[in-house]
């Protein structure tokens, strides 16, 4: 966690804020251009689950970090409010780990 | 989240944004206390924490950066898998384009806030001056919240055994709530499951953080014609 990670991340995730805003505006990106950005938080986020649920550095890994993201989705399709989702994900790998 | 009734007295312009708004608010307050508390485990600072959620300021990249260096990363693949999943933002800009016609100083302040929660609740609007209004309510309510949590977290983060509390599956956890309202159609839970599948999949042979960015290669599907993807219009995901 460094400045210069904190100032890059600072700069991009602004200049791609204001590339739309600012540099499009009112017209619009090529309908591919769109497509693929529209997909591509879908792609990344489902990695992240699977990064933090299921890896551990290079390895793979089952733990109790599973079960708290299997509470997690089962309380997104209950449709529990998102603080309320991470506090029992949270609680669910706590105590799964507390037991065992 | 980000969707207001629209209000069935045109003379009471701000009914319908205010509320949802400090929803919103409340809600990245969750977010925001997790982002603190972790960002300080992965041997982050007070300083560092607020200056991600000050300057970054987009929620979803600040926990994927976290979490790339949290797990032994590269500072490269964090910024990497940070800023492709921050492009979004950049259609974003375009959706509310025309909701926030100005000056160029103007727009470039207020791109700053261009995230999910602003986008949906600009969009939700049935008039340009609601949508305008409905942008920068929000956009106030959820700077304060999400940096108010983020310097909570961050202060008592130094005393909280993260994984006594299970407080590491938190981003996961806060992932898939975004990621839900993003999956309606088939396409996109088909992307969502290839990016998982790459993800593991590449792990054990690149270097950390490098899975998320190859998984996102999975969005190129994009490219190939067939039933149109959910445009900018639905931002149903969060900071």
């Amino acid at each position: 966690m460094t400045w210069t990670l904190i100032i890059v991340l600072s700069l991009g995730a602004y200049a791609l804020k204001a590339a739309g805003l600012v540099g499009v505006g009112v017209r619009d990106f090529p309908a591919p251009v769109r497509n693929v950005i529209a997909l591509v938080p879908a792609a990344v986020l489902s990695a992240l689950i699977a990064k933090d649920t299921f890896t551990n550095g290079q390895d793979l890994q089952i733990d109790a970090r599973a079960v708290g993201v299997a509470v997690a989705c089962l309380a997104v399709w209950r449709r529990v409010p998102l603080w309320l989702v991470i506090v029992l994900a949270c609680a669910a790998t706590g105590t799964v780990r507390a037991i065992s | 989240m980000g969707r207001a009734k629209p209000s069935s007295k045109a003379t009471d312009d701000w009914s319908g944004i205010i509320g949802p708004a400090l929803g919103l608010g409340f809600a990245v307050f969750a977010f925001g206390l997790s982002f603190g508390v972790l960002c300080i485990d992965a041997g982050g600072t007070v300083p560092k924490a607020m200056a991600m959620s000050l300057f970054v300021f987009t929620g979803a990249s600040q926990f994927s950066a976290v979490g790339v260096i949290a797990a032994g990363g590269s500072a490269i693949s964090a910024a990497a898998g940070a800023l492709i999943l921050a492009s979004r933002n950049a259609v974003y800009g375009v959706a509310v384009a025309p909701s926030l016609r100005g000056s160029v100083p103007y727009r470039l302040f207020a791109s700053q806030f261009t995230i999910d929660e602003t986008t949906g609740m600009t969009l939700a609007q049935d008039t340009p001056a609601r949508s305008r209004r409905a942008y920068w309510v929000t956009a106030a309510s959820i700077y304060v919240f999400w940096n108010l949590a983020t310097l909570i977290g961050a202060v008592a983060g130094s005393n909280i055994d993260t994984e006594r509390y299970g407080l590491d599956v938190a981003f996961a956890a806060a992932f898939v709530g975004m990621l839900a309202p993003l999956v309606r159609s088939s396409r996109a839970r088909r992307v969502a499951s290839a990016g998982a599948v790459v993800c593991i999949a590449t792990t054990p042979f690149v270097p950390i953080g490098v899975g998320i960015i190859i998984a996102a290669l999975a969005a190129l599907v994009g490219l190939c014609r067939g039933t149109e993807p959910t445009t900018a219009g639905s931002t149903g995901g969060r900071a």
